[in-house]
């Protein structure tokens, strides 16, 4: 493999692990600070108890969240130097606005959080979990803009001399229509993890032992489905107008989403397909005769360009080459990521009905809460890997392909020595994570009738 | 002023307030096992900078981010010819951030003792690195007209850099000493600043000879004169700490930190990497910069936002202000008698 493949593993790697942990962080602070609102109202001390326990589990999850961010910031100047150079005028500044913006309100306001429990004024204290909730959203805000710009470039000109594009209308990159959509896409889809995140480990719980946790976990459990389930039809609308944008501003992405290799209309949305390995044949396929036509135009006989076509019109533009994104992978993460979610939502649906009909616990319910905070996980990384595989060959698209952005004076022998570190050091990250959530998920946190008795939080929160 | 030359001081801002702060937390995690003796004692040092130590490590991610967007040309050739060492440095970064954040998480004196050795290496490998780093960044690189990297890791280790990666390892434990002493009262206070004349002596000598060496790449007036006020404040904080007035001593190693850093910032402007290669190759505020556009973007919301940050930054460590001792560590009954 040379420098510029183990450069784009490293990248995948690197950017998905780091967004496993991003939704949880998303969604389960503004959760927690939702909890902490309800006991600073009521002063009940179940809801004091959900605070902390669901908060310990979302400062486990932080922590990682952070240091995997570190890399994200670096890692265009290290592996990408050429593509930095190319876009440094227009993507550099979401980044350091990110920074400046979200990180800094974050980062203080979560140690204010933890540290000022029985410090801060009680409204100051209530106030911090909300600014960090805050942040992550301006945080999720700015990156997508910058990712956005990739995907469809707004606002820039392209400078011959300087060899560069070269920002123009700041305003166009904050708003182009991609990142209008992608945020709350990416936010429903944070909240859908979350809200999984919640309801399986606390049905769990509720299901070992029903009296004895009943108090603590029966709201969680309502909690977690709702949010899910609230989430998922979020999800749905957001995709459909994603959906939508994408078979305008890269229609390739949207045929090869549906391996329609000829452009149709009406055209089929297909279920399953299986075509030669090249991506240019479709063997045999199960579809919805005119659903593809309505997915991305809104109507039934909307026309959908395929991908042999769209191949012949980008040879013509963009000069000979290939322009198709590997279809297979793109076909299925699609389908795989639609299916997390509904897997998910249907759960969190059962849970709610079992909860409601006062059941008796059944194995395959405690199976399914196990299985519940995996699958938008799942989601969350094929999404990714789907939007960006889907992009290529291009790492902005129609202005820059993949293979021009490499740094040249990095050579393979270092991005080898720093892709194995780098995945190394995060299968440890990952097993001391999952290690220390397990173990916290697993702890029932111990009953006080002190309001504020500062030793209740000291092993939990502190150093 | 034109924007290009804001922007290289909003960088050498960005940097120092990054030395500054989070040279302390440095300069803690290094001296852990000499301060604290004992598992309290330990708790004591490391509870000093739990609220703040990622709000210091942003000043890094911030000036990371303001040099992709200033300087694109700065931030990419840098961040790919300097590789390896950055790998390093990430690395450190990403386990001390987990070692701060996990070591409290179970009660369980062999988790602890493994997450403070992390604590200590991780501490000292990047206190050393930045060092490195910035030394070879004033000193600069060989590079072509491409403005590519044209060196190799060893590239990094001349003696000069390696000087100054002495220095500021030293110069954060000074300062992580003086902050302890600030921050702490009862036995770690005392074993701290036990711990700052020999740590300031070595400091002394290492950065008197790295920024008199400074001088031989672009000395002038002004660098010697800021290299000379940040030997006196050195000393100055020195003499604080041995008359007990610890307050001044921290403001002394704060400003000598400051004002060594605008030595190397000064020494390197209006270049912001020169070529060794041939001088007419160097990246300089004006060749490596973004768009007056961008910039002027930055700028504004530079001017807006950066305010703010310093006051809620500036209000945690004043509800943070108290100095901590043994009684503020909560102890599990079974813990105490036994
Ligand atoms: C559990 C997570 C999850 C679920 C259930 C869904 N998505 Fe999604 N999807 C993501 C998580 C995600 C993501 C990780 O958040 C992505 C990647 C980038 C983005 O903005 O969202 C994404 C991207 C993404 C894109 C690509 C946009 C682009 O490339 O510009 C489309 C078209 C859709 N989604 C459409 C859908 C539809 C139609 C869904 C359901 C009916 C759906 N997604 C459910
Ligand atoms: C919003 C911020 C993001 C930016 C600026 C960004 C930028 C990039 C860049 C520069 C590449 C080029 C490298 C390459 O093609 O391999 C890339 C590829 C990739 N990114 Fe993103 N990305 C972002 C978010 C994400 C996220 C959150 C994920 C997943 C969780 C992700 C998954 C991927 C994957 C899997 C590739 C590899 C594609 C390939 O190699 O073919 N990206 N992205
Ligand atoms: C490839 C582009 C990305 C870069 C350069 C990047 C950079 C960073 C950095 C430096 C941090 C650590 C901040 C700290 O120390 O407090 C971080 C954390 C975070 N990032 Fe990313 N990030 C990327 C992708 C994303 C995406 C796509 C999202 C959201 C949609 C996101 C959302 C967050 C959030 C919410 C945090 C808070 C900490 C946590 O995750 O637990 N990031 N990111």
């Amino acid at each position: 493999m040379d420098a510029i493949d183990l450069a784009r593993w490293q990248f995948g790697i690197i950017t998905v692990y780091h967004f496993l942990f991003v939704p949880i962080t998303i969604g389960m602070s503004a959760l927690v600070a939702g909890l902490h609102t309800a006991w600073y109202r009521t002063g009940k001390q179940k809801y004091r108890r959900m605070t902390q326990f669901w908060g310990k589990l979302f400062l486990i999850n932080f922590a990682i969240g952070v240091v995997t961010g570190i890399v994200q910031e670096f890692q265009f100047g290290m592996n990408w130097s050429s593509y930095s150079k190319f876009v440094g005028d227009i993507f550099g500044a979401p980044l350091a606005i990110e920074g400046l913006l979200a990180f800094f309100l974050e980062s203080t306001f979560l140690g204010l959080w933890i540290f000022g429990w029985d410090r801060l004024p009680k409204k100051v204290h209530l106030a911090s979990i909300w600014l960090v909730a805050i942040g992550t959203q301006l945080s999720a805000y700015f990156i997508l803009a910058a990712n956005s710009w990739m995907q469809w470039p707004r606002g820039y000109t392209y400078n011959s001399a300087t060899g560069r594009a070269e920002l123009h209308d700041f305003g166009a990159v904050l708003t182009n229509k991609v990142v209008l959509a992608t945020y709350p896409h990416t936010i429903a889809a944070s909240f859908l993890t979350a809200g999984a995140f919640m309801l399986g480990i606390a049905l769990w719980h509720l299901l070992r032992r029903p009296g004895e946790n009943g108090s603590l976990f029966r709201p969680a459990v309502k909690l977690g489905a709702i949010t899910t389930l609230v989430a998922a039809a979020a999800l749905m609308i957001t995709g459909d107008i994603q959906a939508k944008i994408m078979t305008d501003t890269q229609p390739m992405k949207m045929a090869a989403a549906e391996a329609l290799y000829d452009t149709s209309a009406p055209a089929p949305f297909s279920i399953l397909t299986i075509g030669s390995l090249d991506g240019s044949k479709e063997v045999w396929s199960l579809k919805v005769p005119h659903g593809l036509s309505f997915l991305a135009t809104s109507t039934w006989n909307g026309k959908v360009e395929g991908i042999n076509n769209l191949q012949t019109a980008y040879e013509q533009r963009f000069g000979p080459g290939s322009y198709k994104p590997n279809v297979p992978l793109t076909y299925w993460t699609f389908r795989f990521m639609i299916l997390a979610g509904v897997l998910t939502a249907a759960i969190a649906l059962l849970a709610l009905w079992q909860l409601r009909r006062q059941r008796k616990s059944s194995k395959w319910l405690i199976r399914a809460a196990l299985a519940v905070p995996l699958l938008p996980l799942l989601g969350n990384s094929l999404g990714w890997i789907f939007t960006e595989m889907g992009r290529q060959p291009w790492i902005v698209f129609g202005l820059m392909q993949t293979r021009d952005g490499v740094s040249p004076s990095v050579g393979a022998g270092s991005v080898l020595t720093s892709l194995i570190v780098l995945t190394l050091l995060y299968g440890v990250l990952a097993v001391v994570e999952v290690f220390l959530l397990l173990r916290f998920a697993r702890e029932v946190p111990a009953e006080t009738t002190e309001p504020s008795d500062p030793e209740a939080a000291e092993p939990a929160f502190l150093y | 002023m034109a924007l290009t030359d804001i922007w290289f001081l909003l960088i050498a801002v960005l940097w120092t307030g990054y030395l500054v702060l989070e040279g302390f937390d440095f300069g803690v995690g290094m001296l852990l096992p000499f301060v604290g003796r004992d598992a309290v004692d330990r708790k004591v040092t490391l509870r000093t900078i739990g609220p703040v130590w990622d709000g210091n490590e942003v000043w890094l991610l911030v000036a990371g981010g303001a040099t992709f967007a200033a300087f694109p040309f700065w931030y990419a050739t840098l961040f790919s010819g300097f590789y390896l060492a950055l790998l390093i440095i990430l690395v450190a970064l990403i386990l001390r951030g987990i070692a701060l954040e996990y070591r409290g998480k179970l009660d369980d004196s062999s988790w602890h003792r493994r997450w403070d050795l992390v604590i200590v290496g991780s501490s000292a490998v990047p206190a050393l690195l930045w060092g490195v780093a910035l030394a070879n960044i004033v000193r600069g690189v060989p590079m072509g007209a491409d403005h590519e990297f044209a060196g190799n890791f060893f590239t990094l280790l001349n003696p000069y850099a390696l000087l100054g990666g002495v220095t500021t390892l030293l110069l954060f434990a000074l300062h992580g000493a003086i902050f302890l002493a600030l921050k702490t009262h009862g036995e770690v206070h005392d074993r701290a600043l036990k711990l700052v004349p020999p740590i300031g002596l070595a400091t002394v000598v290492a950065a008197a000879a790295f920024l008199a060496w400074t001088q031989a790449f672009d000395g002038s007036a002004l660098t010697w004169t800021l290299a000379l006020a940040a030997a006196l404040c050195l000393i100055g904080a020195l003499a604080a700490s041995r008359f007990g007035r610890e307050g001044w001593a921290f403001v002394g190693t704060a400003a000598t930190i400051a004002l060594a850093a605008a030595t190397l910032f000064t020494t390197l402007y209006p270049n912001v990497l020169p070529s060794t290669t041939d001088a007419a190759f160097s990246l300089t505020t004006v060749n490596a910069a973004s768009t007056h556009y961008t910039l002027k973007i930055m700028t504004w919301v530079a001017v807006i936002f950066t305010p703010v940050v310093l006051a809620y930054q500036g209000y945690t460590y004043w509800v943070f202000r108290k100095r901590l001792g043994r009684t503020d560590i909560y102890q599990p009954a079974e813990k105490v008698t036994s």
